[in-house]
């Protein structure tokens, strides 16, 4: 284990954080609010530590391996919501810390599940900074550390697999820096061309900045109580078709922005995640019919809601914790699946669903006639055997890390709806949840315990699982 | 550059490291998906798993876009349809690994021709080549020949009872009437340009250049010539070892071939009808010291397998064989060969990535003052450069000391048209026209003006 390097990287994180916290001081100045200072002494407690870090640990040998690249993300993040929670805990809004890391694990991870129950109260510093996390979280922290920081090691292949969610992680052009660059430039761009279509249907500018972040990490984080209810039609559509498209896998904007068109159109991941959020809009509209009374706002409800929650985002058009059961359940299914692989949208992915579904097929056809021999095909190519054992056991730790969570939650004096549903909802980094935890109410009534294992559960489901449980595990730190 | 290398084996992966280390963007091309996966998990080069002669494969590695295709697969045949098909597909430049002597005889020329390949590579003839500059000259380790072998740069290691240690370089300088120069030295893992006062010890290897007519007088005057080998060795009946003993027999030595396999024997037989071939196992000590291993100038171990090579090398050191000479192909066996005793060591896998990196370099710089030759020096942390002076090079018409030249660069030989090459001093002047060429130390130049500051 190169320590030195994973300390180093560490330090060069916290220092980026550092440098992402000026822009909400920037926004705080304007606003004139009391959290500038807040924000100043929380940037400079992340560049001391970062500083400290990346000099007592300069590192000779700069070759890393997987297992360096699974404790750097995982450490990293871990560090990245300890120090982002500061600002929180300093001005006093927040006045627990592990309310505050909660707040802020739930930003970087774009989870969008909340503690606070008067958000309208909060400055509008914090809440820049709460919605910057997701921006920033979304696309992750070190891919932008690596497009940013002259080479930090050849080997960096190794961190952004760890980091980007997906079973199969690659680089679009020859060099990791262009990549990731490529990557940011094609999230900026989105971004700012969301933030543009809000401005457009009169929203003021701050909330279509917050808006525009928190869709584009796939986040949440709204800055209304009933979140994005009592905005426009319009505004909802927006941000209806904002969230699908931040929910497709990246790299096919990229292959669209180089002419390859062919490629895109026959992705069967995307033609999937589409088909999922029609089949599933069209289910709820028919049941939710009879409370809404027209089909147009109806569509539009049902809508809003799949894509909010199939790319994890976590917005409400309305408290949909009062709808039937059929369109509660389809919400909750919807909830496992999570958006395409990476993209910024969390949860098992589809990917992952589809490779499954093509193996389980396999399978059955082995039954018919064992000796036939298949290989499973996805995106037009073959899958080797590892890649899909590995979507298999990740379905298997999965389930058992979703089962732990849903256990730990029981002992709260909750219903079962709520814990399970509460589970669900931070392990895939969506938001609200059902029951006493829906989209009109929040977190905040969980314990302090429950709500560090529902922190835990949402950056295990950002990182999926593997980073931080290598971490955890003594024999990733044996000296070798 | 954008470069596509196709087949990842070890002159592959050789070349794609060179070539990421220069900055370019690399993409790997191999049919083994284990192969892709391992480099793009060491290198930062994208790798795409496909047959290099499907069209669709090399659309999707960018061949279209591709400055630069090189194909070093293991078939030569493969390597040529794939460099044939890039070239229509619109890659600029290709390179092949053609290495079947039947090739190179007689239709590479018009093969290259025919298929519009820029340039094909023969890493075995190539080594040959190398190892039978070091059998000319066996107190070096390595020979380099500079403006067609007009200047000879070696490098050699300093023994314990080499007269050299101790001596400054200075001193040096004084006594000798030919002209010379220490130009670099390397120290526990550095590499140093010297001055005057710089003092050599034992274990340094230092590279020196002088007109090759001058070198034999100036390792005699040095007290460290060793005879020429005329009576050598080979263990391995390689391609280099067949084009290595052509060369050999035709400057008139005695050639002695050892391979195991019989029907290997009776073809190198056939072809080099000069050597003696010996069918055995190299590895058995009575067989080599039965064909007269204690009598030998030379010995050079060619089999595929680094540790027999190093093991049977150690073997005939002990036998007090003035040179010998072990191929190791990969690189963690160098430095462990290096720690036991050896300190001739080839490998196929840098002298072909020199030769790749000479090439992308003189492509980068497409005009004026361009790369005419580049090597790699000590442990490829420093580099030998030859340039061609172009018209108004900003390094022409004024003394070497008025020009403001980097720290850790060293212009080491200038050559004229139809004259000896001149050693600089600081009074002499670069003109147009001129071969020149620099060493430099952890610079990477593409252009003679980039050793001005």
């Amino acid at each position: 284990m190169n320590r030195r390097m994973v300390l180093y990287t560490v330090g060069t994180v916290i220092k980026i954080e550092a440098l992402l916290m000026l822009l909400p001081t920037i926004c705080a100045l304007i606003y004139k609010e009391a959290c500038v200072k807040d924000f100043l002494i929380s940037i400079a407690a992340c560049l001391i530590c970062g500083f400290a870090l990346t000099i007592i640990s300069r590192p000779g040998n700069k070759v890393i391996y997987a297992r360096e690249g699974f404790v750097i993300v995982a450490i990293s993040w871990l560090a990245l919501s300890a120090f982002g929670a500061l600002p929180f805990f300093i001005s006093g809004e927040i006045p627990s810390y592990i309310d505050a890391f909660f707040e802020t694990v739930s930003g970087f991870t774009t989870t969008g599940a909340s503690i606070l129950t008067d958000v309208e109260s909060m400055s509008k510093g914090l809440l820049f900074w709460r919605s910057f996390t997701h921006w920033v979280g979304g696309m992750g922290v070190l891919v932008f550390m690596m497009a940013i920081v002259p080479s930090l090691s050849d080997r960096t292949i190794h961190i952004l697999r760890a980091e980007v969610p997906g079973p199969i992680v690659g680089k679009i052009v020859p060099r990791m820096k262009q990549t990731t660059r490529i990557l940011y430039v094609i999230y900026m761009a989105l971004t700012v061309l969301m933030f543009l279509f809000l401005l457009v249907g009169d929203m003021p500018l701050f909330d279509a900045l917050v808006h525009a972040l928190g869709t584009a990490g796939t986040g949440g984080f709204g800055i209304k109580a009933d979140s994005m209810a009592s905005y426009s039609p319009y505004l909802q559509w927006v941000v209806t078709i904002f969230m699908l498209l931040f929910g497709i896998n990246f790299n096919l904007y990229y292959l669209l922005l180089i002419k390859k068109f062919k490629p895109v159109f026959k992705s069967g991941e995307m033609w999937f995640y589409l088909g999922i959020v029609a089949l599933s809009t069209a289910g709820i509209t028919m049941n939710i019919m009879p409370i809404y009374e027209s089909f147009g706002t109806s569509l539009r409800h049902a809508a809003f809601q799949v894509s909010t929650i199939i790319t994890t985002t976590g917005f409400a058009t309305d408290d949909f914790n009062q709808w039937p059961g059929f369109s509660k359940t389809i919400l909750l299914l919807l909830m496992f699946i999570g958006g395409c692989a990476g993209s910024t949208a969390g949860g098992f992915k589809v990917s992952r669903v589809v490779i499954l579904l093509k193996n389980i097929k396999r399978e059955l056809k082995k039954m018919l006639h064992p000796r036939s021999v298949d290989v499973v095909r996805f995106e037009g190519k073959r899958l080797d055997e590892a890649t899909i054992s590995s979507v298999n056991s990740y379905l298997a730790i999965y389930a058992l890390f979703f089962c732990a969570i849903v256990l730990l939650l029981g002992l709260e004096p909750f219903d079962f709806e709520t814990n399970i549903s509460a589970a669900a909802s931070c392990f895939n980094n969506i938001g609200p949840a059902f029951g006493a935890a829906g989209p009109a109410s929040s977190y905040a009534m969980y314990s302090p315990f429950s709500k560090f294992v529902l922190s835990l559960a949402m950056l295990f489901g950002r990182l999926e699982i593997y980073p931080l449980i290598l971490t955890l595990s003594p024999s990733t730190w044996v000296k070798k | 550059m954008n470069i596509i290398v196709s087949g990842c084996g070890k002159i592959g992966t050789a070349i794609i490291s060179t070539l990421v280390g220069e900055g370019h963007d690399v993409t790997a091309l191999d049919n083994s998906p284990e192969i892709i996966n391992e480099i793009t998990n060491i290198y930062d080069a994208i790798g795409i798993c496909g047959n290099a002669t499907d069209c669709e494969t090399l659309t999707e590695a960018g061949v279209q876009k591709a400055d630069l295709f090189i194909s070093v697969t293991g078939s030569d045949e493969l390597n040529m349809l794939s460099c044939f098909l890039a070239k229509r597909m619109g890659a600029k430049h290709t390179i092949a690994r053609i290495r079947n002597p039947e090739y190179n005889d007689h239709s590479l020329g018009f093969m290259k021709q025919e298929l519009n390949i820029s340039m094909a590579i023969n890493p075995e003839q190539l080594m040959a080549q190398e190892l039978y500059n070091i059998l000319k000259l066996p107190s070096a380790f390595k020979v380099e020949y500079f403006a067609r072998r007009n200047l000879e740069m070696i490098e050699l290691r300093l023994k314990e009872d080499s007269p050299l240690c101790g001596k400054k370089l200075s001193k040096l300088r004084e006594k000798q009437k030919t002209d010379f120069l220490i130009g670099a030295i390397f120290r526990q893992g550095k590499v140093i340009i010297p001055d005057g006062s710089f003092e050599l010890q034992v274990g340094d290897v230092i590279s020196i250049a002088a007109a090759p007519s001058d070198m034999q007088k100036l390792l005699k005057s040095f007290g460290i010539l060793k005879k020429q080998a005329r009576n050598v060795m080979i263990l391995g009946g390689s391609k280099t070892a067949f084009y290595l003993a052509k060369q050999l027999l035709a400057g008139g030595n005695d050639v002695r071939i050892i391979e195991k396999d019989h029907a290997k024997c009776e073809s190198l037989s056939e072809h080099l009808p000069g050597a003696v071939m010996i069918h055995g196992d190299g590895s058995q000590q009575e067989l080599l010291l039965e064909e007269g291993l204690r009598s030998l100038d030379a010995f050079v171990a060619l089999t595929g397998m680094d540790e027999e090579n190093i093991l049977i090398s150690i073997f005939a050191s002990s036998q007090n064989v003035p040179q010998v000479i072990s191929k190791i192909n990969r690189s963690e066996m160098v430095a462990m060969a290096e720690k036991l005793g050896l300190d001739c060591i080839v490998s196929t896998k840098s002298v072909t990535s020199d030769i790749v990196l000479r090439y992308t370099r003189a492509l980068e710089n497409s005009r004026g003052s361009s790369i005419e030759t580049l090597y790699k020096l000590m442990d490829g942390k420093a580099e030998a450069v030859e340039f061609k002076v172009g018209a108004d090079s900003p390094v022409a018409s004024s003394p070497i000391k008025d020009l403001k030249i980097k720290p850790g660069i060293l212009i080491a030989g200038i050559i004229r048209p139809g004259k000896k090459a001149v050693i600089p001093t600081g009074d002499d002047i670069i003109a147009e026209g001129d071969r020149v060429i620099v060493l430099a130390a952890e610079h990477r130049l593409s252009a003679l003006k980039d050793i001005i500051r």
